[in-house]
């Protein structure tokens, strides 16, 4: 068995490898992978006409506002009612045994918490300044509403088979619940949502965290291929989802909220290290959120990023949480939902919060003393970057002090040997990013902020961001999983064949560059939204109802709380 | 309507074997006796699973009720019932100790039976086993059984 995946991942690499003689596998990879899906990435992230504002985010901030006054801000009123059903408090003392919110709550969290709370929030940040996290909270506090009308009905519609275990989300909803309302095309949605979650999985679910997995190590240990790493991980996600080695799997549920708390202990230590430096650093994610402060596309660019960023990370209206909460047994779907609205608020307004102000608060962003704000990366830092490198080849020097864009000077970096080129390259992909001082970006970014409080704290966020990797890699290679056989149908042999190229993909994903990567999971995560959000407008009336009856019965007293 | 009560706690070991036989020896010499037989299935609603297993989960649960009926608890019941004692026999999903205390109180026991457990490993030396947390939280007596 183990051969034979260890063959395929070597065919499916072959191609690449032939060509490596004259570029870098790494290189090859990148190329090939962002060649293929550029045309997607544009059409995702294409402006609204005759602005700079992507419509994609739009989207998801016009749909989470929806919800949020559709369901009189549900958020505010039912968020003391989520943690007492989260205590189980409500939980009848007969159903013990079964799936319990926590579980599916902590389930869906450890899906979703990871890097994108680590690693995304420092991109927005170095894009788009402190002013990134204002835009950010509110998205996640929006999201909660999104959230709330996925999970409930992916509860709701679920299916349950005769074996007595369970399948759910957006894509049995879209088929049952449009059938139930008697509106067409639940069918086609339900399709081009399982397409969608099969290349998101493949994409945020795997390549980004491969990816910045690899960074991490590579951060410690020093520069080496990233397939290699890629390669290791396959490995052990191999292991757990094709071997059934549980055992693993389990470890990593257990450390992986651990690492959660500790991040947000040592996160919280170094604010009340810096006590004196919290007023300000709110000040500037206030003064950012509407200004800017220099960076590369004003308040706009600011909004964008908090935005982008907050989507990605708590994923609230991708459809992804109500696949993983689908699997409690209740009576009441909409308290699975209530549950949920806790997720953005935990994933995004507490712990992505955390990142933010730690790194605005670290002095890793550096502010032009004489404006105070933000500088930038430009062409001419890479014209400095190119003379500041010993022995630099003087015609190549030359062109690139000579260029005025950045395809010029990549050109001219091609045929140099790597000691020249990769200094060079470094700079030129943190262009359009927040100048910082240890000229970072990503998951890197963090690490300098954190390694500003407690020297050791890169290790141990190494630590963190493997296993938030690993356990995120394995949440998606379940709704993946969902995804593909609600397409193909259940059986072993279709299962495996998804697994097989889930392992592939964590190869390309540690191999490629950090933005062709970030792009291609951001479309097909977003793709997914595009498809979820339209079919939760036409099944929102639906989950009104649901909730209208439960509050109802619960102020009335027919539900009552087992526990006191 | 039988007078005294009591809850024993099975868990297919020779301890609890040894806390039934106490119990129908406590009943003989009372009579007018229901013994409540209890097997608890250890299960805590706030442990970390993977989204697998939350699919197979009720399936998990189903299969734990039928074994733990099929390879302790209804053998005890049966061979209780013939020796003719009244029997009512019980399998729960959580936590021993809360669950036979509140068995206890359920059914107005007079006392919890159950056999001693030694202490396996280092958690059970350091917080206390399942015996030593009962004793400490339950509502009425409590008979351990060495």
């Amino acid at each position: 068995m183990k051969r034979f995946t260890l063959a395929a991942l070597m065919a499916a690499l072959s191609p690449v490898a032939a060509a490596a003689q004259e570029a870098s596998i790494d290189d090859r990879i990148n190329e090939v992978f962002a060649g293929s899906t550029g045309w997607f990435v544009n059409l995702i992230f294409m402006n609204l006409p005759g602005t700079d504002f992507p419509w994609i985010v739009m989207w998801l901030v016009i749909g989470a506002s929806v919800f949020t006054i559709y369901f009189g801000l549900i958020q505010l009123r039912a968020f003391g009612h989520a943690i007492s059903l989260v205590k189980g408090d409500y939980s009848d003392p007969n159903d013990a045994g079964e799936v319990s919110h926590f579980q599916a709550l902590a389930t869906a969290l450890s899906g979703t918490v990871g890097l994108g709370n680590i690693a995304g929030v420092a991109v927005a940040v170095g894009i788009g300044g402190p002013g990134a996290t204002f835009w950010m909270i509110l998205a996640g506090l929006l999201g909660m509403a999104s959230k709330f009308t996925e999970c409930t009905l992916g509860v709701k519609y679920r299916n349950e088979y005769p074996d007595g275990t369970v399948s759910g989300g957006p894509m049995y909803y879209m088929t049952k619940g449009f059938k139930e309302r008697g509106l067409p095309g639940g069918g086609i949605l339900a399709i081009l949502f399982s397409i969608f979650c099969i290349l998101g999985a493949l994409g945020g679910g795997n390549m980004f965290q491969a990816n910045q997995a690899h960074a991490q190590i590579s951060g410690i240990t020093g520069d080496y291929p990233g397939w290699i790493t890629g390669l290791v991980f396959a490995v052990i996600v191999f292991l757990v989802i094709v071997g059934g080695i549980k055992s693993i799997a389990r470890v990593t549920e257990k450390v992986v909220p651990f690492m959660g708390i500790m991040y947000v202990i040592v996160a919280l230590i170094i604010l009340l290290v810096n006590y004196d430096k919290i007023g300000w650093a709110f000040g500037q994610i206030f003064a950012g959120a509407f200004t800017g402060l220099g960076v590369a596309g004003g308040f706009v660019g600011a909004l964008i990023q908090g935005f982008k960023r907050a989507a990605f990370s708590n994923e609230a209206g991708v459809g992804s949480a109500a696949i993983a909460h689908s699997a409690v047994r209740t009576k009441e779907p909409i308290t699975e939902g209530v549950v949920s609205l806790l997720e953005p608020f935990i994933d995004t307004v507490v712990i992505c919060t955390m990142t933010a102000l730690v790194i605005t608060i670290s002095g890793q962003l550096v502010i032009d003393p004489v404006t105070s704000n933000y500088l930038v990366y430009a062409i001419s830092d890479v014209q400095a970057a190119a003379a500041a490198v010993e022995g630099f080849p003087v015609d190549a020097l030359a062109t690139i002090q000579g260029a005025t864009d950045l395809d010029a000077i990549k050109a001219a970096l091609e045929p140099l040997p790597e000691e020249f080129s990769k200094p060079v390259s470094d700079i030129v992909s943190l262009v359009g990013y927040i100048r910082t001082a240890t000229d970072s970006s990503g998951v890197q970014l963090t690490s300098a902020a954190f390694a500003s409080g407690f020297s050791w704290f890169p290790y141990v966020l190494a630590i963190a961001v493997i296993l938030f990797a690993f356990s995120t890699m394995i949440s998606w290679s379940y709704y993946g999983l969902k995804a593909w056989t609600y397409l193909f149908g259940e059986g072993k042999t279709k299962e495996l064949v998804f697994k097989l190229i889930f392992c592939v993909f964590i190869v390309i994903g540690a191999a490629a560059k950090l933005g062709a990567v970030i792009d291609f999971s951001d479309a097909m995560i977003f793709a997914m939204a595009v498809v979820n959000i339209t079919a939760l407008y036409f099944l929102m009336p639906i989950v009104k109802r649901e909730m209208n009856s439960y509050f109802g019965r619960l102020k009335s007293g027919e539900i009552v709380k087992h526990k006191h | 309507m039988s007078k005294t009560t009591y809850v024993v706690g099975l868990d297919g070991s020779d301890a609890g074997e040894r806390a039934l036989a106490f119990a129908k020896e406590r009943a003989k010499a009372a009579g007018d006796c229901t013994i409540v037989l209890c097997y608890v299935i250890e299960w805590s609603p706030f442990s970390f699973q993977t989204p697998e297993e939350n699919e197979q989960r009720h399936k998990r649960r189903e299969e734990e009720i039928s074994m733990a009926h099929n390879r302790v608890l209804d053998p005890a019941v049966k061979t209780t019932t013939d020796e003719g004692f009244t029997v009512v026999g019980v399998v729960k999903h959580g936590d021993v100790a809360e669950i036979l205390d509140n068995l206890a109180k359920e059914h107005g026991a007079a006392q919890i039976i159950v056999g001693r457990v030694g202490a396996r490993g280092l958690k059970e030396r350091v917080f206390g086993g399942v015996t030593g947390r009962l004793v400490a939280s339950a509502s009425i007596p409590v008979t351990i059984i060495p």
